[in-house]
């Protein structure tokens, strides 16, 4: 560490404070600053040159002077102190301790930025997880390292349904738990406190690593908080054998704190004002999910985001989706019929479904039959859609029992107890009775063997 | 060219300024263009624009650390790739580094300022000279030396480089060398002694030289039957896939590297998950190619910039695949380049772009965007090469518009350059109808020259049965708006069983599964019967109503249900049990007909 105090501000605005140059700071350093009072805040060269340095302020400029401000160069990067008793505990951004315990010392220190997987050494991750939710592990499944983010909007109950993912999540024959990192940015008091009377209750706590920014904390601080979370996943899970799933919420509040800096710093936006770099820095989150050859861990990554006035096209839902294997869409509709999880089926998407389920990790139908739940679906949203203009009493017979379908699909495969785990097996059986309200030539998607073995059409409406 | 940026003696300079991958140098006599080496990391960047005392460089790699007065040193050439053997089957990085010789060095995780050459120096390759290769002949650029087996089936030719020529005054017999030992001694018209080796080295942002354009006309074909028949591409095109996300441009791009008739496939992974790219790892290798059945990894190679990895790099990782591309073409390869995905690509130049602080016009993208996507894209084509020979680079590009927008600049400007367009839809894909390419939005300028490789291969019908489905699909899709206003009532007979029939094609022919071991790769040939099927069912199911048949006895046929199954309980080498159902399915339809044009009423 350097001991060195400057005191050479030439410039506060915002969050970001300019400083004369010919420190030699690197780029992504850390800095100490020192105000009048003699309160310590934290800072990171974002621009360095021989003239001028720029340093982001995470707990902001204001109140600063530029006379009685001393600046001191840490002379290494943000790193985050890694231990395994890091396990039940409680930290803000950047990895200091929230819950009157002492911070963690240790040798095992790593730059918060990680670096960049290598492709080649990635392995595909395949191993089906089950929630216990039929829309998930029936249509959607979950598989451990995969990216699946859940889109929501105000109102809806993406806290409840993670929480219920954290306490039901497992794979169907093996013992071993889930070890969950939790990343809160911006959010209110009581989702957190939410989050952490559900680990108390279902008895996870001394598994669960928290990492907490309110909505009244530093608002820079949440653009290395999922950093810091996921360095200490990646030692969880890369060092210490353990499968991790890491949930983060909510990052809409990441996206438009980088927007607040960027915005600061004079970049050219591009839509929405978010800056054009977005893309490659949700990136550099979201990519951190996955499995690694030759290593037993794995990271699992359910990042929460609220897709605002409810717009899936907007950029941050938008350029999730572009990254991570999947989503699911949570329906305002549904909702407000009461029915939970309200599990919008149609957008709702896991591409790495198809290598995990089958044969070999759920039942050799399950494939055909999700393939054959979203064509009957639509095919019945298209029923109702058309019930509504001409009336469901004028609707062909064919339609009628599409309406059946979409009715029972939805009060029974949809909707489900928040505290009811179904197993895949019970999943798929559900899902055969509830296609057996449709005659069999409807069913296109599934083979003949799999009508005769699972389907009992027994005519009717 | 690499022989003509080097100049003597290197130069040290220093680093002024850091703003994010951008770095600011003072450094005399670099060049525009010129790699240099950054700092006590050995930072590998490119310099992009000169002042008078100072440049600016773009790095390829994280610049966390960097400080200012570290040093900066020339490597006096711009980014080029190494062309040789040993390029099919790797995985590359953004500026060809092969990421599993990385993984050997650094582990998991990509250490940064590595130095690995790009084709291994050890492996031994038996080279084969050709009869040609005699002393005291004359070899031009892009000429033949001789061959060696880079992997069971692609024979790799070792060319002259293209800006060589001169007398053979000494050559290697055939034998076993690495790729550094010195093959050839030309003496060339200054009277300099030249080296050739196994491989050359070619800056990526020129385009590779070749001796004339020719028309295409084969088409590409990859056993996709939406593709393939409803919207060709011809070997040496140009196509672009655009759609919103979870819409399957990834699964469509890999089943074109899987099953297209290239030679080669370069799959260029720009800006993408690193678990696509490890999808392909894995499961190539175990995939036999249709054309060739040997394994498909043998055929193919990968450039990995994924989406956290630098954003430089991934502006960079579109020319070194490219360029690769050509080189393979100039060995007179027919090769398919899929790069995933273009807009990532734009998003790279409009970062730097915003970093430089220049104008941006749409959306924050720079003016040169469109210039830009169209010279790359511009690779394309079949050619004559220098030694005579015909070769093709086919370029396919997914787009990935900002909420599946097709007016956003990347997709508007892609769809000026290309020529074969497969617009993906959400909606078919919400209902899982993949390949969800829309028969409304693609089209396909390349028609004309694939009906008649169709037509000779095939059937002369092809052209004709293709119209009369897309006929059939727009009638539908305009029927269906009826029906949403009103319901399936006001429908005449007639346009219930274009409804059905179109139907018919949605589920039978235009779905296609890729998980299915027989549906996933589909023959020229079972594309077309199918297709005439579908097409003779309708008509003959036509005239039934004419005669008055209820359309319902047309829909309950069990026949339904069967050939919307085709697809994958028939394979492509049993067409002749299509053959048989289909006469079967004739014989039914003609007892119905009979009873018709006995009993029923006849129509006018």
């Amino acid at each position: 560490m350097k001991q060195l105090e400057y005191r050479h501000v030439t410039a506060a605005r915002g969050s970001l404070l300019f400083l004369k140059g010919g420190t030699d700071a690197a780029l992504g350093e850390r800095v100490s600053i020192r105000d009048k009072d003699g309160t310590l805040r934290n800072g990171q060269v974002i621009r360095s040159s021989e003239q001028m340095v720029l340093v982001q302020v995470f707990e902001s400029t204001d109140h600063l002077d530029i006379e009685n401000t001393w600046v001191r160069y840490l002379g290494e990067p943000f790193e985050l102190a890694l231990s395994p008793d890091m396990l039940g505990r409680v930290f803000n951004g950047i990895g200091q301790p929230r819950d009157n315990r002492p911070p963690i010392i240790s040798n095992i220190v790593r730059n918060v930025n990680g670096a960049p997987v290598n492709p080649a050494a990635r392995a595909y991750p395949r191993e089906f997880i089950q929630t216990g939710i039929s829309t998930i592990d029936g249509l959607n499944s979950l598989v451990r390292g995969q990216k699946l983010p859940v889109f929501s909007a105000s109102g809806l109950p993406h806290n409840r349904l993670a929480a219920q993912i954290v306490r039901q999540a497992k794979l169907p024959d093996d013992a071993s738990n889930f070890v969950i990192v939790f990343a809160a940015m911006g959010v209110s008091y009581s989702d957190t406190q939410f989050f952490q009377s559900e680990f108390e209750s279902s008895g996870v706590l001394r598994n669960v690593v928290m990492f907490t920014n309110l909505a009244n904390d530093p608002t820079m601080e949440r653009l290395i908080l999922p950093r810091t979370a996921l360095t200490a996943a990646e030692y969880l899970a890369y060092e210490l054998d353990h499968h991790v799933l890491v949930v983060i919420t909510d990052m809409t509040n990441y996206a438009e704190a980088l927007r607040e800096v960027a915005t600061e710093k004079g970049d050219v936006p591009s839509r929405k004002g978010y800056p054009g770099y977005l893309y490659s820095d949700l990136a550099e989150i979201y990519e951190r999910a996955g499995r690694v050859q030759n290593r037993h861990g794995s990271i699992t990554l359910i990042p929460i985001l609220s897709m605002p006035s409810d717009d899936i096209t907007h950029p941050i839902p938008d350029l999730t989706g572009y990254i991570t294997e999947g989503q699911i869409v949570l329906s305002r509709e549904l909702h407000s019929k009461s029915i939970y999880p309200p599990v919008n089926v149609p957008p709702s998407l896991s591409r790495l479904m198809k290598d995990g389920i089958g044969r070999d990790f759920t039942r050799s139908d399950h494939p055909h039959l999700s393939s054959q739940l979203y064509a009957s679906y639509t095919r019945a949203l298209e029923a109702r859609n058309l019930a509504s203009i001409i009336g469901a009493e004028e609707l062909s017979q064919r339609d009628q029992r599409f309406l059946k379908f979409a009715d029972a699909f939805e009060s029974r495969f949809i909707q489900q107890g928040e505290d009811e785990e179904r197993s895949i097996i019970e999943t798929l059986d559900l899902a055969w009775e509830l296609l057996s309200l449709l005659p069999p030539e409807e069913l296109s998607r599934v083979t003949e063997e799999e009508i005769q073995k699972y389907h009992s059409w027994e005519g009717g409406l | 060219m690499p022989q003509s940026m080097v100049r003597g003696g290197s130069s040290m300079g220093k680093v002024i300024e850091i703003n994010g991958p951008l770095v600011t140098i003072e450094q005399p006599n670099i060049r525009n263009g010129e790699q240099v080496r950054i700092g006590t990391l050995g930072l590998i960047g490119e310099v992009i624009s000169l002042h008078k005392n100072s440049a600016l460089v773009q790095v390829y790699e994280s610049t966390e650390g960097l400080q200012p007065g570290e040093t900066v040193e020339g490597l006096q050439h711009p980014l080029s790739v190494e062309l040789g053997p040993g390029l099919l089957g790797e995985i590359f990085d953004g500026v060809q580094r092969p990421l599993q010789k990385i993984m050997e060095l650094s582990g998991e995780q990509i250490a940064r300022g590595l130095s690995v050459s790009s084709l291994d120096r050890e492996k031994l390759w038996h080279f084969i000279p050709t009869e040609k290769l005699v002393v005291g002949e004359t070899l031009h650029g892009g000429e033949l030396l001789g061959t060696v087996q880079e992997t069971k089936t692609i024979q790799h030719r070792i060319l002259v480089p293209p800006n060589q020529q001169g007398e053979i005054i000494e050559h290697a017999p055939e034998g076993d060398y690495t790729i550094e030992a010195v093959l050839v001694h030309l003496r060339d018209a200054e009277g300099e002694i030249q080296e050739l080796k196994m491989y050359h080295q070619w800056p990526v942002r020129t385009p590779r030289p070749y001796r004339a354009r020719t028309q295409s006309e084969q088409p590409l074909i990859t056993g996709q039957r939406i593709l393939d028949t409803f919207f060709p591409l011809l070997k040496g095109g140009k196509a672009a896939v655009p759609g919103p996300f979870g819409a399957g441009k990834t699964m469509v791009q890999q089943q074109i590297a899987r099953w297209t008739n290239a030679d080669i496939v370069l799959y260029v992974g720009c800006g993408e998950r690193g678990n696509e790219l490890v999808d392909i790892l894995e499961t190539f290798p175990q995939l036999t190619d249709p054309h060739s059945g040997r394994s498909l990894m043998e055929r193919t190679f990968l450039v990995a910039n994924t989406s956290n990895m630098p954003v430089v790099a991934r502006e960079a990782s579109i020319y070194v695949g490219v360029t690769m591309a050509e080189y393979y073409r100039d060995q007179g390869y027919d090769v398919v380049m899929v790069a995933d995905s273009t807009s990532r690509w734009a998003e790279a130049l409009r970062e730097v772009a915003g970093r430089l602080g220049q104008m941006p016009v749409e959306e924050g993208y720079p003016a040169y965007l469109a210039s830009r996507l169209a010279a790359f894209y511009e690779r394309a084509g079949s050619i004559h090469t220098l030694s005579g020979d015909s070769g093709s680079v086919t370029l396919i590009g997914a787009v990935s518009p900002p909420g599946g927008d097709f007016s956003e600049p990347v997709t508007s400007h892609t769809k000026e350059i290309i020529r074969t367009f497969w617009a993906l839809s959400k909606p078919l894909a919400d209902a899982r109808h993949y390949p969800a390419v829309s028969w409304i939005e693609s089209f396909s300028d390349y028609e004309a020259q694939a009906k008649l490789w169709w037509a000779e291969e095939v059937d002369p019908a092809w052209s004709e049965r293709r119209k009369q489905a897309l006929s059939l699909l727009t009638q539908s899709d305009e029927l269906e708006r009826i029906v949403n206003l009103v319901g399936p009532e006001a429908l005449s007979s007639k346009q219930r069983w274009v409804l059905e029939s179109a139907n018919l094609i949605k589920e039978g022919l235009l779905q296609q599964s890729a998980l299915d071991e027989v549906d996933s790769y589909c023959a020229p040939q079972k594309q077309f019967a199918l297709l005439d099927l579908m097409i003779h069912f309708y008509q003959q199911g036509e005239r039934l109503i004419d005669l008055g048949a209820p359309v319902e006895q047309l829909t309950q046929l069990p026949e339904n249900g069967k050939i919307r199954r085709l697809k994958s309980t028939i394979g492509n080498e049993q067409l002749d049990q299509l053959q048989a159902f289909s006469q079967q399915l004739w014989k039914k339809l003609e007892q119905i007909q009979a009873e018709y044009a006995s009993t029923g009423e006849p129509q006018p």
